[in-house]
């Protein structure tokens, strides 16, 4: 397949699936066959497009007139935006399989609007993957704030109204002030907005603007969740556990740090940082985030929070391989986009399905759960590995890569950093698994109807655990992908 | 002094202008109001009309000779403002009985036509 | 025909509307007054095209020979301006006769016609005429009209309204026409180009020679336009009249007007400040563009501060719209070509989304009766269509990428850094968020309450008052994605501007 036709159709079947879902409103079982149906061809059409970049292409489509000053909405594949695509568009399947599992399984309100809004999430994640200049990027970035929220506020209660209102507050506050400014003044300085391999910036201005600059940039991802504005995360929460699990581990929090380390690599350049020095203090706020996400989440007891505050965490070891800015702390960073959404997609699908099953929320009461629920507990303890970064298990290569690359840098604090995290891990995700296996249940009003969750929801997470498998055993063939965004040669 | 003086169709202009602007400003019925209004535009009036006026210009109708001397004249009064002006009295006019035809509705509607009842009457009618 | 063009789409809404009085007969006055309506917007599309390869067409009215007659000059802006005025009024005119059956007596509808036809006959005079003083009589014939329609609203306080607007606005137009009258007292001629040459001559003024336009009679006379075209567009602090005009006039009035009256008089301003005193005056000589920035600042700032408080959301709008004029003086007061762009994309920009919440509001109007937050309480239910309308053009006062806000917006920055004054950058952002507040709040109320019990029966509103919405909406939208038409004309407009009198 043409590779520009893969590229427009790549963008195009998530608003049919849109459209369709739309339509067969009332049918649900034919509407969910058409977000299955697009999402499989999606990956589909995906898989063909990365056969073409990873072989060393770079394909373009852009809109054919200019939306401001002479720049255009426009697309050109490359090795970090397909990997990313790719993530996305293989997680979308697996959790539209789990979301029909759960939605059904709770019973759930206004599913139509759930899927679509989905769909067009899913359509703003790949079109922010593709994105050749800065201004699409931003255009996408803004459209998955917008479609997110119905997702948000799903439940319509009062804590989803206030959820919500956190969400879209602090998360427009930074693309609005931060961000966008940041943009336009690229734009000024710059006369481009184009990513290029070495970036656009270099020799355009000093060093001391150029700082404030990466500052405005960092912070105003806000959906990269770096500490201060990082409370969206914990008040999206409120979500449903599927938006949870793909959007707030894969999709938002994945188009934040793909944004911050599109910015590092393609806007500035990896040289740039490096000899200006000016990534150094963002760093430290990265480590600083690393170790207070995990610190916080040790205190949490609601299961989604304390996995809500893990991904704060470990979204902060993508921006610290983004703001190291030498070629392997930008693959490990990268490498760990993929690794973590597998992880920790499959913790939050577990976390839904306990709550499905069994109604329950709070670690403290999932003692002995694990003799119900076997299967859900045992992927759970699997995607913590990954998480924690233990081998056999995607996640410990890309730990491994950073802690490399934080070596390379002689930032030698950072290496602790990441070894205490990686410590702080397995404190506030073993225990769950510990709890669920070992405690016996409490006694009392005993439910012994807790089963096993639904069938459509265990086979995605189980599918997704063992995938940390396979990204560890792959890693190499991954690492070979990333090559040219890290070595930042020319195309 | 002669400035002063010789300018004396200015200074009506900016008394006149004042006092409409003041009234339109400090008075509280809507017909005094409006007459307040009339009196700073007719100010503008006199401002275009008399600035038309040419020293030693008689008013520009042609063929034009002096009763007295028989001779031709030669310079004329420029006609341009205060045909202007007919046309910003007909504005005029039309703003005013606009207005006046607003405030015989305002009659019926509210009972008054004093500014701080009207207000009073919203303020309640709103809570 | 093609030489006339200039003239015609004044001459049909004109001689339209006295048509209407004599008719009378609701049904056949209201078909024809729409069918003028667009009859005009397509001579407005036609002299576009013919400017944009032409170049400035003009127009001599009777023959007379300028700089003694009255001449029509239609360059980019003008052609521009007209074209999506025109196209707002025939699109409002089509949905009016649904809207105002709820809300004007029967018996007054042919008034409504004729009035809305001499407003649009006036709008577009401003716009086309090249003589100053036809441009306060033209600026007179929309103002009366208008204050006459918004009277027409179904509350007392629309005729106060309407009279509070009448004297203020009477008081800007004899401002703008004591500034005429100085400026004809030292040049001694009305047209505006030629009036751009005569200011650039030496005058005798008081025994010693100088140039006109150095003259302290020119810098009053500007003074006085400043003034007088600031209080016809409601720029901070002469906005007192707007809230109320709004709020109080029936729903298509308010869109008509919202869209239009406004825009014309910032239309006013470029022309005074560009084509007729030229930069250098306005911006090296006289500090008008910091005056500008500020009050723009502030306006904006305030503005969007009060809507934030207001129960009434026609009133929530109206302070959004001084905010929105703020945007586009801000970007005349920066005076680059890009600040210049982003003012003038932001009058078409704004026109289409103010215009469309606006008519959204006149579907709420229609179903619900009144509008204030608690009546729209789970409206998002009952009347999806509206409100997802009316949802896309908040997202457009916000400044949201793939509206038509976020063009103008981003125009505007581009121009506050370019001159490096980031403070008003950042200013213009944290605007949005304060947009974003008072958008969010009805947001929240339509999608998240349980309905009104007094509104428990509402239904979407008809298909008749939906469709002229989702076409200003959806017009929005496009032009927030294709700009070709929208910011790249307006970018010629700003190049003519900036070069001078062509």
């Amino acid at each position: 397949m043409n590779p520009e036709t893969s590229i427009i159709l790549a963008l195009l079947l998530p608003l049919i699936a849109c459209l369709s879902i739309a339509v067969f409103d009332k049918r649900a079982n034919i509407r969910e066959l058409f977000t299955l149906a697009c999402a499989g061809t999606l990956l589909c059409v995906v898989g063909s497009l990365a056969s073409h970049v990873f072989a060393g292409a770079r394909p373009e489509w852009s809109l054919p007139f200019e939306v401001v000053s002479g720049l255009g909405i426009a697309f050109q594949v490359e090795p970090l935006g397909m990997l990313f695509a790719l993530v996305a568009s293989s997680l979308w399947i697996v959790t539209t399989v789990y979301s029909i599992g759960y939605m059904r399984g709770h019973d759930e309100q206004h599913q139509t609007r759930f899927f679509a809004c989905f769909a067009i999430a899913i359509f703003a994640a790949m079109g922010a993957a593709m994105a050749k200049n800065m201004l699409t990027l931003f255009f996408f970035y803004e459209i998955l704030t917008f479609s997110t929220y119905p997702l948000v506020t799903h439940h319509g209660t009062e804590t989803a109204r206030r959820g919500g209102r956190t969400y879209l507050s602090i998360l427009l506050f930074t693309s609005v002030s931060m961000l966008l400014l940041a943009i336009v003044w690229t734009w000024n300085v710059a006369g481009t907005l184009d990513f290029r391999p070495g970036g656009i910036l270099s020799g355009k201005a000093d060093d001391s603007l150029l700082g404030v600059l990466l500052a405005l940039y960092v912070f105003g991802t806000g959906k990269a969740a770096l500490m201060p504005f990082h409370r969206w995360l914990p008040a999206a929460m409120v979500a449903p556990t599927p938006v949870s699990a793909l959007l707030h581990a894969v999709a938002v929090v994945k188009v934040g740090v793909f944004t911050v380390m599109k910015v590092a690599v393609y806007i500035f350049g990896t040289d740039l940082l490096t000899r200006s020095g000016i990534s150094l203090w963002l760093m430290y706020m990265a480590g600083g985030t690393v170790l207070l996400g995990s610190l916080v989440a040790l205190t949490k007891d609601n299961l989604k929070a304390r996995l809500a505050y893990s991904t704060i965490s470990q979204l902060s070891y993508i921006v610290l391989g983004a703001m190291l800015a030498n070629s392997l702390g930008v693959l490990g960073g990268s490498m760990h986009i993929a690794m973590h959404a597998f992880g920790k997609i499959t913790l939050f699908f577990c976390a839904g399905a306990i709550y499905v099953a069994a109604h329950k929320t709070e670690i403290s009461d999932m003692q002995g759960i694990g003799r119900r629920m076997p299967v859900t507990l045992s992927a759970f303890f699997l995607g913590s590995l990954s998480v924690i970064g233990l081998p056999p298990f995607g996640g410990s290569w890309s730990k491994w890569y950073l802690a490399l690359g934080a070596a390379e840098a002689h930032q030698y604090p950072l290496i602790a950093v990441l070894m205490i995290s990686s410590l702080l891990n397995i404190a506030y995700l073993m225990p769950v698994v510990i709890r669920g296996f070992f405690f016996a249940p409490p006694d009392g009003p005993e439910r012994p109807e807790i089963q096993e969750a639904p069938l459509m929801c265990v086979i995605p997470l189980s599918v997704t655990a063992l995938s940390g498998v396979a990204l560890f055993i792959y890693a190499d063939t991954i690492w070979r992908w990333l090559e040219p965004v890290a070595s930042g040669q020319p195309w | 002094m002669n400035d002063l003086l010789g300018l004396y169709n200015y200074w009506v202009v900016i008394g006149l202008m004042m006092i409409g602007f003041y009234v339109v400003l400090a008075r509280g019925n809507l017909i005094k109001k409006v007459i307040g209004l009339n009196m700073f535009q007719i100010s503008v009036f006199l401002l275009y009309i008399t600035m038309g006026k040419v020293h030693d210009g008689t008013t520009p109708i042609k063929p034009a000779t002096n009763f007295y001397t028989g001779d031709k004249f030669e310079v004329f009064t420029n006609p341009v403002p205060s045909v202007l002006m007919l046309t910003a009295i007909v504005v005029g006019i039309a703003t005013t009985s606009l207005a006046l035809a607003l405030i015989v509705r305002i009659h019926e509607a509210y009972g008054t036509i004093e500014e701080d009842e009207i207000l009073a009457a919203d303020r309640e009618s709103e809570c | 025909m093609l030489e006339h063009l200039p003239v015609l789409p004044i001459l049909f809404p004109m001689l339209a509307a006295p048509l209407c009085v004599l008719i009378r007969q609701r049904r056949l006055v209201m078909g024809i007054a729409i069918a003028v309506c667009w009859v005009t917007f397509a001579l407005t599309v036609r002299l576009l095209l013919l400017v944009m390869t032409d170049g400035t067409q003009t127009y001599e009215m009777g023959g007379w020979q300028v700089p003694w007659g009255i001449e029509y000059r239609v360059d980019m802006l003008s052609a521009f301006v007209l074209l999506f005025i025109s196209g707002i009024g025939a699109i409002v005119l089509s949905y009016a006769p649904l809207s105002i059956e709820r809300e004007i007596p029967r018996h007054q509808h042919y008034l409504f016609c004729t009035e809305y036809l001499l407003c649009l006959a006036g709008l577009m005079g401003i716009v086309i005429t090249g003589d100053m003083f036809n441009l306060f009589v033209f600026l007179e014939i929309s103002s009366l009209s208008a204050y006459a329609l918004i009277s027409l609203g179904n509350s007392r306080r629309a005729l106060t309204a309407a009279f509070q607007y009448l004297v203020m606005g009477t008081i800007g137009a004899t401002f703008i026409l004591i500034g005429i009258g100085l400026m004809y007292m030292m040049t001694g001629t009305l047209n505006m180009t030629d009036m751009f040459d005569r200011l650039r001559q030496p005058v005798s003024a008081g025994g010693d020679t100088q140039i006109a336009i150095n003259t302290r009679t020119i810098a009053v006379a500007f003074a006085f336009l400043s003034v007088g075209i600031s209080l016809k567009m409601a720029l901070f602090p002469l906005h007192m009249w707007l809230p109320n005009a709004y709020t109080f006039a029936p729903s298509a009035v308010t869109a008509f007007i919202a869209a239009t009256a406004t825009k014309v008089s910032v239309y006013v301003l470029l022309r005074f400040v560009f084509t007729i005193y030229g930069t250098e005056y306005a911006f090296d000589k006289l500090p008008f563009n910091t005056d500008l920035t500020i009050l723009s600042l502030i306006g904006i700032v305030a503005a969007s501060t009060a809507a934030i408080f207001q129960q009434n959301i026609k009133r929530m709008l109206a302070y959004s719209s001084i905010a929105q004029v703020g945007y586009m003086v801000l970007g005349i007061s920066l005076a680059s070509l890009d600040g210049l762009t982003g003012g003038i994309v932001h009058m078409f920009n704004h026109a289409l989304i103010k215009g469309g919440l606006f008519l959204a509001m006149g579907c709420f109007a229609y179903r619900l009766g009144s509008l204030q937050l608690d009546d729209l309480r789970g409206i998002g239910k009952r009347m999806p269509l509206t409100m997802f309308a009316w949802v896309l053009g908040g997202l457009g006062l916000i400044g949201v990428p793939a509206t038509a806000g976020f063009i103008s917006k981003w125009y505007l920055i581009n121009a506050a850094l370019e001159r490096g004054w980031w403070p008003v950058a950042v200013l213009v952002l944290l605007s949005s968020l304060l947009a974003l507040i008072y958008v969010w709040r009805v947001v929240e109320v339509a999608y998240f309450e349980t309905p009104n019990e007094r509104h428990a029966a509402v239904q979407e509103a008809p298909l008749a008052l939906l469709i002229p919405t989702g076409v200003l909406i959806g017009a929005s939208i496009v032009f927030g994605i294709w700009t070709e038409w929208s910011a790249g004309v307006a970018r010629q407009a700003a190049e003519i501007l900036l070069q001078g009198t062509s």
